[in-house]
């Protein structure tokens, strides 16, 4: 059964209960709420998830309102993994995205079998694009516009590399988009869905993509790496893909890793790993169908390669 | 009150071949949460048992093996370059708690994880130490005025240094007890005793009685609880290392009565035996019945809970209330009630968490 298969009342008891349980990738997720917003964000941009109950869950999770006074006046939300609060509470406008911080702390926190660089990803024709890049780079949004034109979405936050295989697991979920990029995507596309957008949070405002149903049901399919490539929107630049040194990409990762002195050794074998096979390029671009058809030229080069 | 699953699973690991998914479910997240997730995982790896692990629940332990096993080699580069920055402190440097365990290669270093490194010089060598520290980039670090002089007019320690860029923490003391406390253990005679680290000159960790001594007091009586359960299977382990030595046992009391901590000593064998089973001589219970506190049964009912993981499944309507007790408890022995008042009342405003990114 799958997420949007259930009733808003089901859901809701549902999460009020004993949780709603689907997995992401590589991680089994059980989410308790009582309020309304993450039980309409997930039902939005989960629909497609399979529901599956274990007795055993990677991240137990929950989005719970506070008794007392922050109940009724200037309502808040506390996050809770494990039945401890890791932070403080935000306001209740922003429980669906404090959802999905919240996870990603988790994941970033915990999961130190996996070497984890700060990176969106992507992939075509098996190959994985790896987008690294200081916040204000559009990296979302580029990485929004490729998962809305046939690439699969792996991340938009997390790239989780196995360090035994060196292969990238998928951690299908919903893209964060932030400020402009939100008309800007809804303009892009009339297939996007992005749900109610949360104002004034530590980002501006943001809202969530939902992911592609094909990313969601291939998000057991591990990808090789493929290019390690750092976007900039440039106003009016022409899109164009410049060579970097492997060296200096790799000190990048190592530094924008969330893991890299946690792992030590083995993130450096990984990190070489990776680079060895990945084409490394500085990209500057304006018009996000120029950036695409750039982006699918590239993946052409390596169709057929196995 | 039923033993928490962890305590229950580390004393005895055969356990898990019984162990179902939902148990696997709980046990994870209350090892976590007591910081005892890497020893587990350490004390499975390569055992008999480690087969029955389900698949689900073998990336929990293989991620905090890890962490466990960077951290150590962390802790001893760490290590390395406080004795360099401390060469020429003209006193010997004394490692405490888990940075000991490490170098002294003790079974306690077992899926120890890490926050700092604390260290123990003399008093009149803070100072010194201090700016030796900070020419190798180590700096004090108060969250406030209120906080510096908390610390340095009234702790045993100075605040947490942090080094500038690597972000590691050294703490260090010049006692084991805060000047404030009810009791003074004398420092010099903790120093007097400590026994060099094999291989590497100028650096010393406590003999091992007043290692045991050391832990307990810094459980019962520096209110460290959030960490109870992990300070007491580091106990259990110390004490079954060190009392294969006969000799041992006789000491141990003796040496708490000298350093006035008969009482810590009282309390850490009896947790350290309800929680892990840890086996003690009669003789050393004998030694100490007199340590006893008053009002035994409630103070058995405050640390059973105060103790244990701090998580939902071990947890009773009595659980709060007994972390809270436990919590001002540590802090009445810690300074004169006037100044406690003022303390509670500074971390109760001030405390702050960090936002999710």
């Amino acid at each position: 059964m799958r997420l949007k298969d259930l009733s808003d009342k089901a859901l809701r008891k549902q999460l009020r209960g004993e949780g709603l349980g689907f997995s992401s990738g590589p991680f089994s997720i059980r989410v308790r709420s009582d309020v309304d917003s993450v039980a309409e964000g997930l039902k939005q941009l989960y629909g497609n998830f399979e529901l599956n109950k274990t007795d055993f869950n990677d991240f137990n999770v929950g989005l719970f309102r506070p008794y007392g006074i922050r109940h009724w006046v200037a309502p808040q939300v506390d996050f809770y993994i494990d039945g401890y609060r890791p932070f403080r509470p935000l306001p209740l406008d922003q429980a669906y995205p404090m959802l999905e911080w919240g996870l990603n702390w988790c994941i970033s926190n915990f999961a130190n079998h996996l070497f984890i660089i700060h990176a969106a990803v992507v992939e075509k024709n098996g190959f994985a694009a790896i987008l690294p890049a200081p916040p204000g780079s559009g990296k979302s949004t580029l990485c929004a516009g490729l998962v809305l034109s046939g690439w699969r979405l792996l991340s938009d936050e997390l790239t989780l590399i196995d360090p035994k295989t060196g292969l990238i697991c998928p951690l299908s979920r919903p893209v964060s988009l932030k400020n402009q990029s939100i008309p800007l995507i809804r303009e892009f596309s009339s297939e996007a869905f992005i749900n109610r957008v949360s104002h004034d949070t530590a980002k501006g405002t943001v809202a969530h993509l939902r992911p592609p149903q094909d990313s969601v049901l291939r998000q057991q399919e591990l990808a090789r790496p493929g290019w390690v490539i750092f976007p900039k929107w440039q106003k009016d630049a022409e899109a164009k893909l410049i060579p970097r040194s492997q060296a200096q990409t790799f000190i990048y990762l190592a530094q924008n890793a969330f893991n890299y002195s946690q792992l030590g050794e083995r993130a450096f074998a990984a990190g070489t790993e990776l680079i060895r096979q990945c084409d490394c390029y500085d990209f500057t671009y304006h018009a996000l169908s120029d950036a695409i058809r750039m982006f699918d030229t590239l993946a052409e080069g390596k169709k057929g390669i196995t | 009150m039923k033993l928490p699953l962890t305590s229950e699973v580390l004393s005895n690991p055969a356990l898990v071949s019984d162990l179902n998914l939902a148990d696997w479910d709980v046990l994870v997240r209350q090892a976590r949460r007591a910081g005892l997730l890497a020893r587990l995982a350490e004390t499975l790896k390569g055992s008999e048992w480690e087969a029955s692990v389900p698949r689900q629940v073998r990336w929990h332990l293989e991620a905090d093996h890890v962490l466990a096993e960077r951290q150590k080699i962390a802790v001893r580069w760490e290590v390395s370059q406080i004795r360099e920055a401390l060469a020429e402190l003209d006193a010997p440097v004394i490692l405490l708690k888990g940075a000991a365990y490490v170098m002294a290669g003790l079974p306690a270093a077992r899926g120890r994880l890490f926050s700092d490194v604390d260290i123990l010089v003399p008093f009149e060598k803070i100072n010194q130490a201090e700016a030796a520290l900070m020419l190798a980039g180590w700096h004090a670090q108060a969250e406030d005025a209120y906080d510096e002089r908390y610390y340095r007019q009234w702790m045993h320690e100075i605040p947490p240094m942090q080094h500038i860029r690597r972000g590691s923490v050294v703490d260090m003391h010049h006692a084991i007890l805060p000047r404030t406390a009810r009791y003074h253990p004398d420092p010099l005679k903790l120093r007097a005793a400590a026994v060099p680290v094999e291989g590497t000159p100028g650096l010393f960790v406590l003999q091992p009685v007043d290692m045991v001594l050391h832990a307990a007091c810094h459980l019962f009586h520096d209110g460290e609880l959030p960490h109870g359960l992990r300070d007491l299977s580091d106990m259990d382990l110390l004490l079954r290392h060190f009392g294969r030595d006969e000799n041992f046992w006789v000491a141990l009391p003796r040496r708490a009565a000298e350093l006035e901590l008969t009482r810590p000593l009282f309390y850490a064998l009896r947790y350290t035996r309800h929680f892990f089973g840890t086996p003690v001589p009669k003789t050393v219970d004998d030694a100490l019945q007199k340590a006893a506190p008053p009002l035994l049964m409630l103070m058995d009912k405050l640390f059973y809970r105060a103790l244990g993981p701090e998580h939902d499944s071990y947890r009773d309507s009595f659980s709060r209330l007994a972390r809270f007790t436990a919590y001002i408890r540590a802090h009445w022995l810690r300074m004169p009630p006037l100044m406690l008042v003022r303390h509670l009342l500074h971390k109760a405003l001030i405390s702050r968490k960090e936002a999710p990114t």
